[in-house]
């Protein structure tokens, strides 16, 4: 189909592209920028006037919740969710049920999401089999099925020797670690993070060593081994400068956040909500301030939703006893662009984390928007006001701190591969 | 920020829920106290009864088992003249959540006007008070390692019958402050009500993080720390800390903070010494000391039930006033 977006301010961080122009889609690429040829007859005309073009967002995590947890969301449900808010691209972690060790459950997902085609579903397999950090996966045939990478999810992998063979055994394969970096002895029970607030309530407190401790015994290991790996979810302002250190020392890692750690503080959990129960926990003041400006430097090359949609009674309970983690695929944006607007970083810098950075991180040749480019694109109204609330959420889960928040700016259209499967 | 409108008290102030000491104005601390004071002489009547919460029903919902803390609840319901049901739920692990909010469904049906409620997680307190329907009081008999409110009321209630004003005094509190619920809601009582110096003594390993932030001075020395005291408050310490690598042994424990005579000497002449029990002799405090002339930790007991039917009568009678438009 010929689409053709006229009079949009086309944002392309990744060619430091940003000015008013047309766009012209033709079945999955983008066809041409600004100077159409006069005979292309489009099918559609989408006039963008006052609004922005941006390249569709890349999410490097999101849980769809299927198979295994389909009470809580499923891979329907999210991806159309997920077209919703702009995500054109979300990568599911292997922690389903089953896990993702072998083909047939990458394949699953992979069919499903295309069956739907709301939104592009890539995932990451397990790094040992069944997610229990001891047996290596069978990474060639995961690999095969399309995984972007491999990992390890939550779960940790005890044994340095079993994390070194696993980043030999990936390196070999080419395949990029995922690494969501957490001592599990430092962690033991906690649920926020060791300070004031922790203190205050009575809660068993998360130490910035549960994360610095993993990140560093880790990096020690890249080095060795050699292998590219991606830090996943940093929550401290001291894990983003041993990341940042690695990097200028060349070792191939990059790192992620997600929106809410950019947003939210461990005092926010103050009167035990458990809407703000996340892993890794709300840190302080000093972290989250460390964490942005670790993206505006690019230390973070991305930032990510870390969607965790959840069935209502997960979230009931004494603040321990609650499931962590935040239905948030519709406030990724909302919640980076509020950056911009604080002043926080500049437009170019929060575009790129959330577009083509991320898709470089899954060796994905996407999130831009340049002339035989796929289209994968949204249009954005920086001026329409809305409030997020449990009629317009479209996600499964309604487990978000951000409920009646008002954002300002929302997706308008969202196309995926050139058709579109979004538009309010 | 998250800090909403505090649940614990009415519109106009008044005692609705105690779940913690925090953010409850001085003013109300202090009714509490005056009211217990006349609670006190109860106990001494031949009839040793009042009719205030006559018709009323209070349950004692207790997912911890605790045998001490229900007695004197029970008792102080009795002695309003309320009814009293005891339930000891335990909890398994996996349903926490739901358990406790369809036991909260339940009683909603028993009709009855208070809960009482021991929970070993910290919030649990809250998050009943804010699922149960809105005629419930809820009193919190111990959270997690939050708050124990009612414990650090009957405190202050025994410290001020022997000093009259907090205002001049030094209290130190020894122990497993990191675990101890009973500690937070001491430091937060002895801080509204003016305390002078509020210390706490104990190895790094038990004292939490920040604690300074919560108004007190952190020691690692008892006698340092004992140094002119009025109050000394003995937490009791658990065995499992040895197997959480808190503590070597009971031996060095007791050998480094166990409360003797002679360490004693280092506090102030007019030195009490407090225990909310139940008394690991020879672990955190010798006999002697227990015993001793300075020991007001039988008195702590007695004053329990006094100071909970003052809390009681006071949750429920500020709803009641604003029922009936008084």
């Amino acid at each position: 189909m010929k689409i053709l977006i006229k009079n949009g301010r086309l944002i392309n961080p990744k060619n430091q592209f940003d000015n008013v122009v047309d766009v012209a889609i033709d079945a999955e690429k983008i066809f041409a920028i600004d100077n159409i040829p006069s005979d292309f007859i489009p099918q559609q005309t989408i006039d963008a006037s006052g609004k922005w073009i941006i390249p569709g967002i890349v999410d490097l995590c999101a849980r769809l919740r299927e198979p295994g947890f389909e009470y809580k969301a499923t891979i329907v449900s999210e991806t159309t969710a997920a077209a919703s808010a702009g995500i054109t691209t979300m990568c599911c972690p292997p922690d389903t049920r089953p896990v993702i060790d072998n083909p047939s459950v990458a394949d699953l997902i992979h069919h499903r999401a295309l069956q739907h085609n709301k939104a592009r579903v890539v995932t990451i397999g397990a790094l040992t089999q069944g997610l229990q950090g001891e047996q290596v996966s069978e990474m060639v045939a995961l690999k095969e099925a399309g995984t972007v990478g491999v990992g390890n999810a939550l779960m940790p992998i005890k044994s340095t020797l079993v994390m070194r063979r696993a980043m030999e055994y990936a390196a070999t394969h080419e395949l990029t670690v995922f690494l969501y970096a957490e001592d599990p002895w430092l962690r033991g029970e906690s649920v926020v993070h060791e300070g004031p607030v922790a203190t205050r309530m009575g809660l068993e407190g998360n130490p910035e060593i549960c994360e610095t401790i993993a990140v560093s015994r880790d990096l020690a290991l890249i080095e060795k081994t050699g292998v590219r790996a991606h830090f996943c979810r940093l929550s401290s302002l001291k894990a983003a400068r041993m990341v940042a250190r690695a990097q200028y020392d060349g070792l191939p890692v990059s790192a992620d956040v997600s929106a809410h750690q950019l947003h939210l503080l461990d005092m926010d959990v103050g009167d035990y909500s458990s809407q703000y129960h996340v892993r890794p926990p709300l840190r302080s003041i000093r972290d989250r301030d460390g964490l942005r400006k670790a993206v505006n430097e690019k230390t973070i090359n991305a930032i990510c939703s870390d969607h965790q949609p959840h069935d209502l009674d997960a979230k009931i309970g004494p603040f321990s006893a609650t499931s962590p983690g935040i239905s948030s695929l519709e406030t990724l944006l909302p919640l980076t662009m509020r950056l911009v607007k604080d002043k926080v970083m500049s437009l170019d810098v929060a575009i790129a984390a959330l577009t083509y950075q991320p898709a470089n991180i899954l060796g994905l040749d996407l999130g831009y928007i340049e002339e035989n480019a796929v289209a994968d694109l949204c249009i954005y109204d920086p001026d329409h006001v809305w409030t997020l609330n449990p009629d317009n959420i479209q996600s499964r889960g309604l487990n978000t701190p951000f409920m009646g928040w008002e954002f300002e700016g929302r997706v308008t259209h969202t196309f995926l591969h050139g058709q579109c499967v979004f538009e309010l | 920020m998250s800090y909403r409108h505090n649940i614990q008290l009415t519109e106009d102030k008044k005692l609705r829920h105690f779940l913690t000491i925090e953010g409850i104005p001085r003013n109300v601390l202090v009714e509490i106290l005056n009211t217990a004071e006349t609670f006190s002489s109860v106990a001494n009547q031949a009839v040793k009864k009042v009719p205030l919460l006559r018709g009323k029903t209070i349950v004692n919902l207790f997912f911890e088992n605790s045998t001490r803390t229900r007695t004197t609840f029970e008792l102080a319901a009795k002695r309003l003249s309320a009814d009293v049901l005891n339930l000891n739920i335990s909890v398994s692990a996996t349903s926490k959540g739901e358990s406790l909010l369809d036991t909260l469904r339940n009683l909603e049906a028993m009709q009855s006007d208070m809960f009482v409620v021991r929970h070993a997680e910290s919030g649990a307190a809250h998050f009943i008070a804010q699922h149960a329907p809105k005629h419930i009081s809820v009193i919190n008999a111990g959270d997690g390692w939050h708050a124990h409110p009612t414990q650090a009321m009957l405190d202050m209630f025994t410290i001020r019958r022997h000093f009259n004003d907090f205002y001049p005094l030094k209290v130190a509190i020894v122990g497993d402050i990191l675990h101890s619920r009973v500690a937070r809601s001491q430091i937060h009582a002895l801080t509204t009500l003016g305390a002078n110096e509020v210390r706490v003594i104990a190895p790094k390993t038990l004292i939490p993080v920040d604690i300074n932030s919560m108004g007190v001075h952190v020691y690692h020395d008892l006698k340092q720390g004992l140094a002119d005291v009025n109050v000394i408050i003995i937490l009791r310490l658990q065995q499992e800390r040895m197997a959480g690598a808190f503590l070597p042994s009971q031996q060095e424990y007791f050998h480094t903070y166990g409360l003797t005579q002679e360490k004693l000497e280092y506090a102030s002449d007019d030195v009490i010494v407090m225990h909310p029990g139940p008394i690991n002799r020879g672990v955190e405090i010798e006999s002697l000391v227990a015993d001793g002339e300075r020991s007001v930790i039988l008195e702590q007991v007695r004053n329990g039930i006094a100071v909970r039917m003052a809390i009681m009568s006071m949750a429920m009678g500020s709803y009641q006033a604003k029922q009936e438009g008084v």
